[in-house]
């Protein structure tokens, strides 16, 4: 029964998760052991949210008795699971920071291929808005100072223009058959 | 054609993941180069990721892999790269890596002077370290919670709130720290703060109602801050029973008016959410939530028509003034927004606009989750509780889902749905029950199989018609699973038992049952078969009708018991403790929740526990089975001293009154705890047994032992006075130390009555006119009273119900509206085994009378409850 009025707790969201737009994992924490223990019960919940949410573009849902608030940009969706009565809100400014962090690292391109480039900084990201459960820092401002990160350190130069062209060559032909 | 564009674009996919294929052995081979001198950061941060990547897919590292890889991790702690600090950080908390030299790495980070690198140091090594260890970095803890720069104190902070469930009496010491942490300018620290102490404290009222009127009043910058303080002051409110009018209350309705959305509206919800609030309190919320309906960000307006939703349940008229907001809300895009503003509208709104809802909802209803699905059959099933007359609307709608696909739980609101339609409305019965029998031809859900079952073998036979339900319950003896087939079996006997034409019928197709391939079902066939061939009603209303009355695993108990001890004499089913019967929950309305996910089992039932403790006390053992346990009685008065409550048990000739005590004093042990009672009537204390000791809240019990009086059966009433007797002993409110020697003392409690209802066990018997001449009339008597002072029959049928305690059947305690006469059916075991039923019926007129027909298998049961009534 959700009348029984929440426990007061730090501990506010329950998992949060990256997604391709297959549906592929390609960051996801949970920090509720009792949710979903094993590897196996993680990755069909991911499915079943995924297949539930990929078609519209709608912030919020309710899934297997859990409220889930997720965001789409280009290929990639990303979600924050709370309990039934967590503070819907609060589930919200975890997802915009998240966003707006990673969106900063990426310089705007938040893209599948540009995320897995930066895979380093966007563990370090995640690290530093939510300790075990807990939310630690909800101003995207402050999460990039901790986090202290760049994307792409090395000049352009050092990037071959065929690896640029090949790279670029992908995100057109998946644009196309997308 | 298409296949290949399929296969080209994985490929263009997979080589765009620089991860994709990934193997552990050569990652770990890669990994040497973190002993290399010098060391390449660049390289090594891009293998740290490859293997955090790896750990996230769910790759496990076994311990002698790792330790290689790990420990030359440690290395890198030379370096100077920040990220790779960091990464390394994040690698541990994956891990759970634990070694000396991580432990003195992290430990150097966590005191160095790179501002970056310490919070997560703080981090990294709480997560590794356990109670030893966290004493030797205690002092470092206590600067880092107090440290000026907000990183490092937020992480000691959140990291010792993780440690509080491993070493609580470290963290403990660490209050003053996180107080002084607590009145910090950066809002995260003032809320990590906020979230330890509370933690810390939270089973200290005394110390959270302090922490709560400091923080209340200096007013804190951070909202999460604020949403915590909502929810503790909710909390305690909750716990004082009582009105609103406190400054808790205030101060949540004042944060309705904060200039933070997420605030308001967890105070919002948390007015909502707390029980018994008036409507004028509920207002301001309301309002509140109406604004948050027209807000452009779609978890805003599901938040708010959830939390409407919630207040329609109870209070609909006070959601009336948001039906035009809610109306915007029906075409929402977000689909389970729109079934949330639907379902509330169908609570608030008026019969006229029923149908209008119901289509509109019937155009998405396959598009919506499960979840939201049960939550549109519970909105049905409260309303046709509303409208009795809408129920064929209803009914249509309700069938229509039942076809389409959906989970089981779905499945089973629907079915509960129309379960419960029918046994509102008489007049649908039919139409119900043949859905049913349609849905249960092509039902995968073998629970609800035979739930279905199990309804059409009691309603079918007492309908018009019954022989057109025999065929649909004859096909599942044929197509389903045994559990199924037996359910079948035991449906089929209930028509025969009941219908003189069926009976032929009804014994060929149980000739047949007797062939099946399983056991249960030939078992079940066989012994329905015999008993159907008597053709004696008495035999029927108890083997057919109305089943065993014990407890299962009291039955279980006991015949384990017998097995173990054999005797001459047969199995005594009276030595059987009863099963109690399943409180009938309130129904009320499930707003999507968590509660689908938990397994069912068979839970025991309060009183199976209750027979387990007490069999586990010497001087009870020779008492027999427990008959009844009352609900506990309260012997004090709220916040006092010293909490007693009473849970009255009953045995065939004793009774054990067992006192949960609990002191509330923290300056106080109290030892050697007795109950000392005095009876009014012929009623004898035997023992007691003390509760030897009762620290600070911690509850303990204490018994007595009463003899009932033989010599006169009748006496089953009686008054004790009580007074709690203990030896005192002081102790310090600090360490729980108690003084060398202490002093007797006494506690009056309030007087403890013992009634008919102690005597009485509850039994449902569902076919309460078989149970009836079952009994006979052997010893029937019967008596009129008048009750002056009752003013309707809801009022006299409720207090008939709670003063015999006994279980009201075929769904009389519900008197039909504007009736001014009704019949109510209860049903009972009297201490010592015997059946006993009650059959009385009311007549309003000036106040009530009553004329009250008792039957039972033994004279004196009757005349008790007569006498007990006058």
């Amino acid at each position: 029964m959700d009348s029984t009025s929440l426990e007061p707790s730090l501990y506010t969201v329950k998992a949060i998760f990256i997604l391709d737009n297959d549906g592929n994992r390609l960051l996801s924490k949970y920090y509720d052991p009792e949710l979903y223990p094993s590897m196996k019960e993680q990755k069909n919940f991911e499915r079943n949210v995924f297949n539930k949410t990929h078609k519209a573009d709608n912030e919020i849902a309710f899934l297997e008795g859990m409220t889930i608030v997720y965001k789409s940009s280009i290929d990639l969706f990303f979600y924050v699971v709370g309990s039934a009565q967590e503070n819907e809100l609060m589930l919200m400014s975890v997802l915009n920071c998240m966003f707006e962090s990673l969106s900063h690292i990426l310089r705007k391109n938040v893209e599948r291929r540009c995320l897995l480039d930066n895979m380093e900084g966007v563990f370090l990201v995640v690290d530093e808005i939510i300790d075990g459960g807990v939310i630690l820092e909800s101003d995207p401002q402050q999460v990039l100072q901790k986090v202290n990160y760049r994307a792409d350190e090395n000049p352009l130069t050092e990037q071959s223009v065929a690896q640029v062209l090949q790279s670029a060559k992908e995100q057109i032909k998946w644009s196309i058959l997308k | 054609q298409h296949n290949m564009l399929d296969s080209s674009d994985a490929i263009a996919r997979s080589g765009s993941n620089p991860f994709q294929h990934l193997e552990k052995s050569a990652v770990l081979q890669e990994a040497r180069i973190f002993n290399e001198t010098p060391i390449n950061p660049r390289r090594c941060l891009h293998i740290l990721t490859k293997i955090i990547y790896l750990l996230n897919q769910g790759e496990h590292f076994g311990t002698t892999e790792a330790t290689e890889a790990f420990f030359a991790m440690t290395r890198l702690f030379q370096s100077n790269d920040v990220s790779c600090h960091l990464l390394i950080k994040s690698v541990l908390t994956v891990s759970l890596l634990n070694s000396f030299m991580v432990f003195y790495s992290l430990t150097k980070d966590m005191t160095g002077k790179e501002d970056v690198y310490r919070g997560p140091a703080i981090r990294a090594l709480c997560r590794i370290t356990d109670t030893t260890m966290l004493q030797a970095i205690e002092r470092y803890m206590k600067q880092a919670i107090v440290d000026k720069v907000p990183s490092v104190s937020s992480s000691a902070l959140v990291s010792s709130l993780h440690m509080v469930k491993m070493s609580y009496d470290v963290v403990k010491r660490w209050v003053n720290e996180a107080q002084e942490a607590a009145s910090s300018d950066n809002i995260m620290v003032q809320y990590h703060a906020l979230g330890l102490l509370y933690h810390l404290r939270k089973n200290d009222r005394l110390a959270v109602t302090k922490m709560l009127n400091k923080f209340t009043k200096s007013g804190l910058k951070s909202p999460f801050a604020y949403c915590m303080l909502i929810r503790i002051a909710s909390k305690l409110l909750d716990e004082t029973e009582g009105g609103h009018d406190s400054p808790l209350f205030d101060f949540i309705e004042s944060c309705l008016r904060n200039k933070n959305e997420m605030v308001v509206y967890e105070a919002a919800s948390a007015i909502v959410h707390m029980p018994n609030c008036t409507a004028r309190e509920l207002a301001p919320a309301v309002s509140v939530l109406q604004l948050f309906c027209s807000s452009p960000k779609a978890a805003l307006r599901y938040a708010a028509v959830r939390t409407l939703n919630k207040v329609a349940m109870k209070h609909p008229s006070a959601v009336t003034a948001c039906n035009l907001d809610l109306e915007n809300l029906i075409t929402d895009s977000n689909r389970s927004i729109a079934t949330l503003a639907i379902t509330t509208l169908l609570k608030t709104g008026s019969e006229s606009s029923v149908d209008r809802l119901m289509k509109q909802i019937s155009s998405f209803v396959s598009e919506i989750s499960d979840e939201f699905k049960v939550v549109v059959v519970q909105a049905i099933s409260a309303l046709c509780q509303k409208y009795p007359r809408k129920h064929s609307v209803m009914m249509n709608f309700l069938s229509n889902m039942l076809r389409d696909d959906g989970g089981f739980e779905y499945k089973r609101a629907i079915v509960d749905c129309i379960i419960s339609i029918i046994e509102e409305n008489p007049e649908s019965k039919e139409t119900g029950l043949a859905h049913l029998c349609e849905f249960i031809e092509d039902c995968e859900h073998t629970v609800l199989a035979t739930k279905i079952l199990h309804l059409l073998g009691k309603e079918g036979p007492r309908t018009p018609q019954p022989s057109k339900y025999i065929r649909f319950i004859f096909n599942r003896v044929v197509l389903e699973s045994e559990a199924v087939r037996a359910a079948a079996v035991s449906a089929l006997a209930k028509f025969g038992a009941q219908n003189d034409d069926l009976l032929p019928s009804v014994l060929v197709l149980m000739q047949r049952c007797m062939m099946d391939s399983d056991d249960e079902v030939r078992d079940r066939a066989t012994f329905y078969m015999n008993v159907l061939q008597q053709k004696q009603k008495a035999l029927n209303a108890a083997y057919i009708f109305n089943g065993l009355s014990v407890s299962i695993p009291g039955l279980e108990k006991s015949l384990h018991q017998y097995t173990l001890e054999p005797s001459e004499k047969p199995f005594d089913m009276k030595s059987v403790p009863l099963a109690t019967t399943p409180i009938t929950e309130p129904k009320t309305e499930i707003a999507p929740v968590a509660t689908s996910k938990l397994p069912e089992k068979l839970a025991r039932s309060r009183q199976d526990i209750y027979q387990e403790q007490l069999a586990a006390i010497p001087e009870f053992q020779s008492l027999g089975p427990l008959f009844k346990s009352s609900e506990p009685v309260q012997l004090t008065e709220a916040e006092t001293e010293y909490v007693v409550r009473c849970v009255k048990h009953t045995f065939a000739r004793h009774m054990v009154f067992q006192f949960d005590c609990t002191n509330t004093l923290n300056d106080q042990l109290l030892q050697k705890v007795v109950v000392q009672m005095e009876p009014s009537e012929a009623y004898e204390v035997i023992h007691y047994i003390p509760a030897p000791s009762l620290p600070y809240s911690q509850p303990g019990s204490c018994y007595s032992l009463v003899r009932l009086p033989d010599d006169d059966p009748t006496a089953v009433s009686c008054t004790f006075s009580c007074t709690m007797k203990y030896l005192v002993r002081d102790c310090d409110p600090n360490t729980g130390e108690p003084d060398d020697d202490g002093y007797d003392d006494e506690y009056v409690l309030e007087d403890l009555e013992v009634t008919v209802a102690d005597h009485i066990q509850k039994i449902l018997k569902p076919n309460f006119g078989a149970a009836w001449d079952e009994v006979g009339d052997e010893f029937e008597k019967e008596e009129t009273f008048a009750l002056a002072s009752v003013r309707t029959l809801d009022e006299a049928v409720g207090n008939i119900i709670s003063f015999l305690g006994m279980q009201p059947c075929e769904r009389s305690d519900k008197v039909p509206e504007n009736k001014n006469s009704h019949v109510l059916f209860l049903a009972g075991v009297f201490r010592g085994g015997h059946d006993v039923l009650v059959r009385a019926r009311l007549a309003l007129a000036d106040g009530v009378t009553m004329q009250v027909t008792v039957r039972s298998s033994e004279e004196t049961v009757v005349d008790v409850i007569l006498a007990s009534v006058g």
